[in-house]
């Protein structure tokens, strides 16, 4: 082929162009382009028309239509307008389209024409209204910003997440910039507008002058602006037919150039294509299109990942073709074939027509269980659409007990939402619910919800005993769980009581509730305690030292090692102390003490009920081996050769045990034997082995 | 003595991944926090920090100062303050006073608190209530699994028992699922499940679900344990309320192992000294005597100690290039064993000490009385004379609970006196430790006279096959609708003694309590493993009140190798005793086996007690 660059034409130097129809539209327009509102999605995506009757002020006698085509100009949708007055149109990343009116209000519709939503820009819009306004696109998604009729501008950087900003004012400005754009840095959205020969910068806070690097002189008015799709380059026309090129932050010139044309262009945009490194700008007049460019520097788009293809044919309705895709390039399940099953089923939610019965069985018999499937977003979906029953039904699908939880909330099933909660065997989940009952149930029906669910109840018990004594109260009172009120109160009566009247009357209300648990034993623990800490206290008082929070054994012992032998033994009767106790307990604080005589003189008393061993024993443990062996003797048959061998009479404790004919004693007193001087005692033991063995 | 395993035994998965997963991940929460900043560290987390990142490498990441979480007022001048914490409520209200007592000071810092092994709704809303959900930035740090040693992985979670088995809080149960999720991600998929208990029903049916959601990931792995099995404390509160007589239960029992390792102090060191040991496999001395009855381990060490004198001694008879051999290779390891070794010995004589003093042999007998089902009259009053005399009141504790759970309750006469002298003697506001106890079936009543019920008459016809003489006693148990004793029947967990139990040489798990008793929970897995089902068992389960919550559950897994169908993963939710390792281990000896023990916190029957007391604040 000789002629490949035939069709090129020079623009500048060293760049080429050339002209041919990609394709031709399918639309057949019955209006003027010119006499509508145009927007055309970034990346290829759908063209919306509305004829704008408003403009010329005529009457609306006729009601406009709005049309969606598709970039090749196939129809989406149409639809009579029947709202307000549009200023402008223009699409969202998401591929929806959102239409601004002269009062302020966004309408925002689908590709399909479907009506989605619509919010307001604010008061100051409404009463002052919209004089033009754009839709941006930025990092964060896409936003509107206006210019009302009082010259001053609002807006909103993401209309998915609604924040309104209003700027400041331009001082002086008394008419409508001649001409302004969105500026995106430093991922704040700023307005650049031109009045006459300055340009202002606004930004959230202020209204700055600024100026172009190497503008030329002579300019009295900038007629046009346009700011590249990444807010990398800004390109600006002037009155005097001058055209300036740089980076947005304006800080640096990349071109300029003078075509001589002094009209305002009609448009004037970015454009290059990826990976290139020219940029150019084309202005346009009524019949006149021109290129300038400028190349230098290499600019990057974005590509379309392949996600957002998907989602593109998934919001096509070409769920088929998407599927088909999914498997040529082999992507997991969950990312491809399961997520585009999900969209459908979505959609298939909304068809009203069909019985929530049809849907639910449908969309089961499609989806089954493949993973990555989310049937509790399906049924959110079902929720959106007002289809509660069918949410219901879809969520019984739903194998993850927890996520059906969200939106059985949301639908206002909160026991429904606790039992799939617990079934789920997520404690937090089961407390999140809980606190959602509690806030939307009074607290006797909160409650009586709690009492039938006991693993609920345990979790909320665990949290009033740590965050709401009060709380846990009353949910005893409510169950007359008598028992744990009373525990409760003598809890109380330890933790939050000081004084001792506080404590005792705590202890009291405890008491009163074990009765009412029919739990007589705790309630008659309970008085003793009462009782006993009004005793400690008069000890106190009456001989000093520590006496409260000792239990009765220790507060007699302390009686006894403090000298007040009678007031320990009436405190032993009072509290009906059994004998067997007394005496382990006078033995031993007589010992510590050091008292023999005292020890003797009460184990002569009356007969002992322990026996006489723990006498040895503990004599023997103070190291004072002549009083143990007053007591060995008095040690009953049984236990004679033990006490014996404590206080080392071997010979005799071998004598006894001889006696006694008994093997165990026998090796017992045999393996205390040791050295030389009881050798003869082994003897003998042996000796009465052989003979018992003989007979 | 220290039995070898078989030669077929398998190997032991390599567990010290799961540490340098869990040190990572802490490492990249620190990093969170960019630059200098103290680490206040809950008590409870600090030996299991300990195993897992030492100062040194907190210092690498840059956290300066180290704070213990104590109510105390805090000197940190520094300004990013981090918390590692439990999640418990506590700890949110000693982070908010602290956070909000910089505000009124108007000072600024930057909070972290770093939840472990996961953080729990409400402990956020305690820290919104407390108004400082905004200034605190809260991460999870998932370290739920730290090897103690090569077969056993604790939760280090001792609050589980109180937890669920008193208060029915089912938050852990999530955590053991996802513990076992990690497991099954990173050793393979275990073919065969078993498990016995509610709280085992329910982890297990969490962590399937939890495998389902992520589907795939241990698919298609060879898997490397063949079985699992898990089971509740409650469904065996009787063995880990006896006291201990294998060495490491013994060591645990009167030294307390904290987190794998204990504190011998100066009467165990004969130093004036205490010393932090670590106890584990990697201690040649320990792990040979660790699974051994007590009554060995005295002679074996001495027997040790001779052959390591013979081994210095060679020294004699060496020429100069010997010498230098010797001292180079083999006088270290000498005398790391020599170290070992005392180490031991000064434990045995300080355990015999004890043990000698508390009349250890009189209380040993009384528990083997209890376990059949003898002397129940004499049993009671020894109990009481502990009581009356101030012995220890843990130790009370849990002989009168062990009396309750091998009668199946006291009788009226007996629960009311015994509580009666127990509060005399310890305090009055056990009366809530009793209402504990009985909430959780440790310490009950027997109801009124009931009648048999079929399955005890059916019981009761193999009771009175017995031996004469223990009639009955076991009978009249049996009137009292004694599970313990019919399940005993059932698996023969008191073993028929001719002549004297050979200690040294068992021949059954009942070794690890003198031969007195086969533990409950090793007895009931090792049925399951030797069946491969809970098939036969169905009375059993039945009487363990456990008819609904036992179950198997075998995938068809043709890749399990056969040297993975020998290993066995034992889960004790509520925790597990070192007699009962120790029994497992050698029945993992005897048959082939190797046992691996993932336990929600090593426990022992004074741990067990302690949780159920009510100490006055």
């Amino acid at each position: 082929m000789d002629c490949y660059t035939a069709n090129w034409n020079p623009l500048g130097d060293s760049a080429f162009y050339r002209k041919y129809e990609l394709y031709s539209m399918d639309w057949d327009l019955k209006e003027e382009l010119r006499d509508c509102l145009v927007a055309a999605a970034p990346y290829g995506g759908p063209i919306a028309l509305l004829r704008n009757p408003w403009r010329k002020e005529k009457a609306a006698s006729v009601r406009p239509v709005l049309d969606i085509y598709s970039a090749s100009g196939m129809p989406l949708a149409s639809l009579l307008w029947k709202s307000g007055p549009v200023v402008s149109l223009g699409w969202s990343a998401e591929e929806e389209l959102l239409c601004v009116q002269e009062d302020g209000a966004v309408l925002v519709y689908g590709l399909h024409g479907d009506f989605r939503r619509h919010f307001s820009m604010g008061n100051e819009v409404l009463q002052n209204r919209v004089l033009d306004a754009r839709v941006f696109h930025t990092e964060f998604g896409s936003g509107v910003a206006i210019l009302t009729g009082a010259h001053r501008f609002t807006l909103s950087a993401n209309v998915g997440d609604l924040k309104l900003r209003r700027m400041p004012e331009v001082p002086g400005l008394q008419s409508a910039p001649s001409c302004w754009t969105v500026l995106c840095q430093d991922r704040v959205a700023h307005i650049l507008l031109a009045v006459g020969p300055d340009l202002y910068l606004l930004d959230h806070a202020a209204c700055s002058a600024v100026t172009l690097p190497g503008l030329a002189p002579g300019v009295s008015s900038f007629l046009q602006m346009a700011v590249s799709f990444t807010y990398r380059h800004l390109a600006l026309f002037t009155d005097t037919g001058y055209i300036w090129m740089g980076t947005a932050s304006l800080k640096e010139k990349l071109c300029e150039f003078n075509c001589n044309i002094r009209a305002a262009p009609k448009q004037m945009v970015w454009c290059s294509r990826p990976r290139s490194k020219e940029r150019a700008v084309v202005v346009a007049w009524e019949r006149r299109l021109m290129v300038v460019g400028d190349a230098s520097e290499s600019i990057q788009y974005k590509q379309l990942t392949i996600q957002v293809l998907l989602d593109r044919l998934v919001l096509r309705r070409l769920y088929p073709l998407a599927i088909q895709i999914c498997e040529y390039l082999r992507l997991p399940e969950v990312q491809g074939v399961s997520r585009i099953l999900a969209h459908w089923a979505c959609y298939k939610v909304q068809q009203k027509d069909v019985s929530d019965e049809d849907v639910a069985r449908a969309i089961n018999q499609k989806l089954g269980d493949t993973p990555g499937v989310s049937y509790s977003d399906i049924a959110a979906r079902a929720y959106g659409c007002g289809r509660t029953e069918l949410a219901i039904k879809l969520l019984e699908y739903e194998p993850r007990s927890g996520e059906q939880v969200p939106l059985l909330l949301k639908m206002k099933r909160s026991k429904l939402a606790l039992s799939k909660a617990i079934e789920s065997g997520d404690t937090d989940l089961v407390f999140t619910v809980l606190l959602h009952l509690k806030n939307e149930l009074n607290r006797g029906d909160f409650f009586m919800t709690l009492r039938n669910q006991p693993m609920a109840l345990s979790l909320y018990r665990q949290f009033c005993k740590h965050q709401e004594l009060e709380t846990l109260k009353d949910l005893y009172n409510q169950d007359d769980n008598h028992q744990e009120l009373g525990s409760f109160h003598i809890r109380a009566s330890y933790a939050a009581e000081e004084r001792i009247e506080g404590r005792v009357a705590a202890l009291q209300t405890a008491a009163d509730a074990f009765y009412k648990a029919k739990n007589e034993f705790a309630a008659k623990a309970t008085e003793d305690q009462m009782r006993l800490l009004r005793l400690q206290r008069r000890l106190e008082d009456e001989l000093g030292g520590q006496f409260l929070d000792l239990s009765l054994h220790d507060t007699v012992t302390t009686l006894i090692l403090g000298g007040h032998n009678k007031r320990a033994e009436q405190l032993a009767r009072d509290f009906r102390i059994p004998d067997k106790r007394l005496w382990w307990l006078k033995l031993t604080a007589l010992a510590d003490l050091e008292d023999w005589e005292e020890l003797e003189k009460f184990s002569k008393s009356k007969k002992s009920p322990i026996g006489y061993l723990p006498f040895v024993e503990i004599c023997i443990k103070q190291h004072n081996k002549y009083e143990a062996k007053k007591y060995a003797s008095r040690v009953g048959p049984e236990q004679k050769v033990k006490a014996l061998l404590l206080v080392g009479d071997v010979a005799q404790a071998a004598d006894v045990a001889i006696e006694h004919r008994n093997e165990a004693e026998l090796s017992l007193v045999l393996s205390h034997c040791t050295g030389a001087t009881d050798g003869a005692t082994a003897d003998k033991i042996q000796r009465a082995r052989a003979q018992a063995q003989k007979k | 003595m220290a039995f070898p395993h078989r030669l077929d035994a398998p190997e032991l998965p390599d567990f010290s991944m799961l540490k340098r997963l869990a040190r990572d991940q802490l490492i990249y929460l620190l990093e969170q926090l960019p630059g200098k900043k103290d680490l206040f560290i809950e008590a409870d987390l600090m030996s299991p920090l300990d195993r897992i990142a030492n100062v040194s490498i907190l210092k690498q990441h840059e956290v300066d100062k180290l704070y213990k979480v104590e109510n105390k007022p805090v000197l940190s001048s520094n300004e990013q303050l981090c918390f590692l914490v439990r999640p418990r409520i506590k700890n949110m209200r000693y982070i908010a006073s602290l956070v909000n007592a910089d505000k009124v000071a108007g000072r600024t810092r930057k909070y972290k608190v770093i939840f472990s092994p996961q953080k729990f709704y409400a402990c956020e809303m305690v820290l919104e209530e407390e108004g400082i959900y905004g200034d605190v930035s809260c991460d999870e740090w998932a370290f739920s699994l730290l090897p103690l040693d090569v077969d056993l992985l604790s939760m280090e979670l001792p609050e589980f028992f109180r937890d669920y088995f008193l208060e029915g809080d089912q938050r852990w149960i999530n955590t053991v699922a996802q513990a076992l999720h990690l497991l099954s991600t990173l050793y393979g998929p275990f073919p065969n499940c078993y498990g016995i208990g509610r709280c085992a029903k329910m982890a297990y049916e969490l962590w399937r679900k939890l495998e389902e959601e992520e589907d795939g990931e241990t698919k298609g792995r060879r898997p490397e344990i063949g079985h699992i099995f898990l089971l509740d404390r409650d469904v065996d509160f009787v063995t880990a309320l006896c006291s201990q007589v294998v060495y490491e239960g013994l060591v645990d029992d009167t030294f307390r192992i904290k987190c794998g390792s204990v504190d011998f102090g100066p009467e165990v060191t004969s130093s004036d000294k205490s010393l932090k040991v670590l106890l584990n496999a990697e201690d040649k001395v320990f792990h040979e005597i660790r699974n051994e009855h007590f009554s060995n381990v005295f002679g074996f060490l001495s027997q040790k100690a001779r052959n390591l004198q013979a081994q210095y001694d060679r020294r004699r008879g060496m020429d100069i290039k010997q010498m230098k051999n010797f001292v180079s290779q083999e006088l270290k390891g000498l005398k790391q064993e020599h170290r070992l070794l005392s180490l031991h010995i000064g434990a045995c004589e300080s355990i015999m000490k004890k043990k000698t003093k508390q009349d250890f042999q009189e209380l040993i007998k009384t528990e083997h009385a209890l376990l059949e089902g003898f002397n129940i009259r004499e049993s009671t009053s020894y109990i009481e004379e502990h009581i009356d005399r101030q012995g220890s009141p843990i130790e009370s504790l849990r002989l009168m609970c062990l009396l309750s759970i091998t009668e199946n309750g006291l009788i009226p006469k007996d629960y009311r006196s015994l509580k009666t002298q127990y509060l005399q003697s310890y305090g009055p506001e056990h009366l809530l430790t009793f209402s504990n106890l009985r909430r959780a079936g440790l310490l009950t009543e027997q109801g009124p006279g009931d009648t048999l019920t079929a399955v005890e008459s059916k019981v009761s016809k193999l009771v009175t096959d017995k031996a004469a003489g223990k009639i009955t006693d076991a009978f009249s148990s049996l009137a009292k609708r004694s599970n313990f004793r019919a399940i005993s029947k059932k698996l023969n967990l008191i073993p028929r003694v001719d002549g004297e139990y050979d200690l040294k040489v068992p021949r059954d798990m009942a070794y690890v309590f003198s031969g007195a008793y086969v533990p409950l929970s090793c007895r009931i897995i090792e049925q399951v493993l030797e069946r491969r089902s809970w098939q036969g068992l169905d009375e059993v389960v039945r009487l363990l009140n456990c008819g609904d919550f036992a179950f198997t559950d075998m995938t068809k897994e043709d890749k399990a190798s056969s040297e993975s169908l020998r290993l066995i993963l034992v889960v004790f939710l509520g925790g597990c005793t070192f007699s009962e390792i120790s029994a497992l281990r050698f029945l993992g000896r005897e048959k082939g086996y190797r046992f691996i023990f993932l336990t929600t916190a090593v426990t022992n029957s004074a741990r067990l007690m302690e949780a159920m007391s009510e100490v006055k604040a």
